[in-house]
């Protein structure tokens, strides 16, 4: 297998508290994978610390053999890593047309294909495209964040907890379009998930985070059925 | 004011930019009709006019900052400063200066240096563009409340500065007998020069990469934007528009002291931008004309009145508690400004749902 991303030996701090502690874990093209764990298991500041929102100070990050510990974000961006942030950050008062065309911000060639592109993956949007991204639905805007990472034409996109907050019909709606883009697109996809049962599911490999740690890793469908993580995260319904 | 293209509505567009012009020309005559003709109402009023529409690109610069950019600066009248004692300095004739520095002679090296307005109002615009260059390293790494505190701090700074630069400021006495020589006719070409700027920056990505800081930080660094360079591209503008406007006040009055660019200046900017709207441009200006032409045509209130057999004394200052007044309700009810943060268009002011229209454009809106 050919690892396009590498994170190795990673340590984060928010002030004295050590959020990562030793992150190790390899995302190889064209792969799904997915990051899951508990709350405060240190997930979200793994994609923070690749996307550069925060700065690791001990440890590697290489993307094709290059070194991305020192880059900024706009240059992790422009590497086409492109991370949609937990928690559905749209731009409220904007319209969703303009939200598209953010997400393409450091392209210079034509975007309207792509805007096609998301309109066929998200039809919702396609009508919606004047309305102020504000007024959509929790799983519209959510549809946006991800249509909006896209519009960057990713070669590795990192989703945070994509399902935050939806109902169950909508989740099976977001997680049927991450398999179609990594299948149609050939896009590496990053995955951090609470609900752990969904994302194993889809999930060429998987990692399990506890406090800032990986504990246990492997194929999707060997983790869930691994009885640490059953009785851990994904309760007695799935057996 | 014609942020609205619609094909429909270009003849009404045009006809009223005809006749605002045709009225800037009027209040206060300029080239051969100088002289000739008197401003049709009065001196008084061609001079409010006059300041409305510099406070207006004072309103614009402001919101582009607080509006667009999403950053609460409350630096204008620092950078307006600037702007108005590098005009200053550069249009006073050299004896003229001789007679203003009388406590203190100027220092040598302005002495004898005079240049046209035009030259003195964009050389006030890059001081003010350099000043916050300077200030924006430090300021712009704050949020929030802390960069209102430490723009407002940076702002007083430069007051205090021209109060004490005796030989270059004159100090406290400030600087009069400067040329006033600046035509209604050249305020309102920069205004519009400035407006025209500003709706074309907001339609390209630059523009929406501003509004997406505005909107969301996170979200706008993931999507690769460099925030620091965003904010302090924004702010740089600002300072400049600020200056020219700072310099063209100058001209205006004909002479200035370290008192008028007070912090009470910052909220006098703020509140036009807030009453117009924060994030539109069209807002922005009719706020200011708002605000400058409200503080006069509320003088009435100042003076004595007798209703019937009520005698009402004049108590001065009456004006700004009404004033005050009038802007809470207008608050109250718009909460967000009287444009929100949309732009003036004809077929919102006809009620015209323009819905239809929109989804036709599509792509374009």
């Amino acid at each position: 297998m050919k690892n396009t991303l590498e994170i190795k030996d990673l340590y984060v701090r928010y002030g004295g508290i050590e959020a990562l502690r030793g992150v190790s874990m390899s995302i190889p093209e064209g792969k799904i994978i997915t990051l899951v764990g508990a709350n405060g298991a240190g997930k979200s500041t793994t994609l923070r610390s690749i996307s550069k929102l925060v700065k690791p100070y001990k440890g590697s990050i290489t993307y094709n053999d290059e070194e991305l510990l020192n880059l900024s974000p706009k240059e992790i961006v422009e590497r086409g890593i492109i991370h949609v942030p937990e928690g559905r950050h749209v731009f409220p008062d904007m319209t969703v047309l303009e939200n598209l065309k953010i997400g393409a911000y450091l392209r210079k060639d034509n975007i309207k294909p792509d805007i096609e592109y998301a309109h066929k993956l998200f039809p919702i949007l396609k009508d919606r495209s004047n309305q102020l991204a504000g007024t959509l639905s929790g799983g519209e805007q959510q549809m946006l964040a991800v249509a909006r990472g896209l519009m960057a034409k990713p070669k590795v996109l990192m989703m945070d907890e994509p399902s935050l907050g939806l109902a169950p019909l909508i989740i099976k709606d977001i997680f049927s379009i991450i398999e179609r883009v990594n299948k149609e697109e050939g896009v590496t996809i990053l995955l951090i998930e609470q609900n752990a049962n969904a994302a194993l599911k889809i999930a060429d490999y998987g990692y399990v985070m506890e406090t800032g740690t990986i504990e246990l890793e492997g194929l999707g469908s060997d983790l869930r059925n691994n009885d640490h993580v059953k009785e851990l995260y994904l309760g007695r319904a799935a057996e | 004011m014609k942020t609205d293209l619609n094909k429909k509505y270009l003849p009404l567009t045009i006809l009223c930019i005809i006749v605002l012009f045709a009225l800037v020309i009027l209040i206060d005559p300029v080239g051969p009709l100088e002289g000739k003709i008197d401003p049709i109402f009065g001196l008084y009023v061609s001079r409010i006019i006059k300041i409305s529409a510099v406070y207006a690109i004072c309103a614009l610069s402001m919101n582009m900052v607080n509006g667009f950019t999403g950053l609460f600066s409350l630096g204008q009248p620092g950078f307006m400063a600037i702007g108005a004692y590098t005009c200053a300095l550069l249009t006073l004739t050299p004896e003229a200066k001789q007679a203003v520095f009388y406590l203190e002679p100027i220092a040598p090296f302005l002495a004898n240096i005079h240049a046209p307005f035009i030259v003195a109002m964009i050389v006030g615009g890059i001081f003010a563009a350099i000043g916050a260059f300077i200030i924006g390293f430090p300021v712009l790494r704050l949020k929030g409340d802390y960069l209102a505190i430490a723009s407002l701090g940076f702002s007083e700074i430069i007051r205090v500065i021209c109060v004490n630069a005796q030989s270059i400021t004159n100090g406290a006495n400030g600087i009069n007998k400067i040329p006033t020589d600046i035509t209604a006719l050249l305020i309102f070409v920069v205004l519009a020069v400035v407006t025209i700027f500003m709706l074309v920056m907001m339609k390209t990505s630059y523009g929406r990469a501003l509004l997406s800081i505005r909107e969301d930080e996170v979200a706008a660094q993931a999507m690769g934007i460099n925030l620091f360079k965003h904010k302090m591209i924004a702010f740089v503008i600002s300072g400049f528009l600020a200056g020219i406007a700072g310099a063209m006040l100058a001209s205006i009055v004909g002479a200035i002291d370290p008192k008028q660019f007070m912090f009470t200046l910052a909220y006098t900017l703020l509140l036009m931008v807030v009453l117009g709207g924060q994030g539109s441009i069209s807002g922005s200006i009719v706020g200011a004309f708002i605000v400058t032409i409200a503080q006069e045509v509320l003088r009435f209130v100042d003076e004595p009145i007798n209703i019937g057999p009520i005698h009402y004394p004049g108590i001065s200052g009456m004006r700004m508690v009404v004033f005050s007044i009038l802007l809470m309700c207008i608050i109250l009810f718009w909460s967000r400004g009287i444009f929100g943060n949309k732009e003036f268009s004809w077929n919102r002011l006809f009620g015209k749902k323009a819905k239809s229209k929109l989804k036709k454009e599509g792509g374009e809106a």
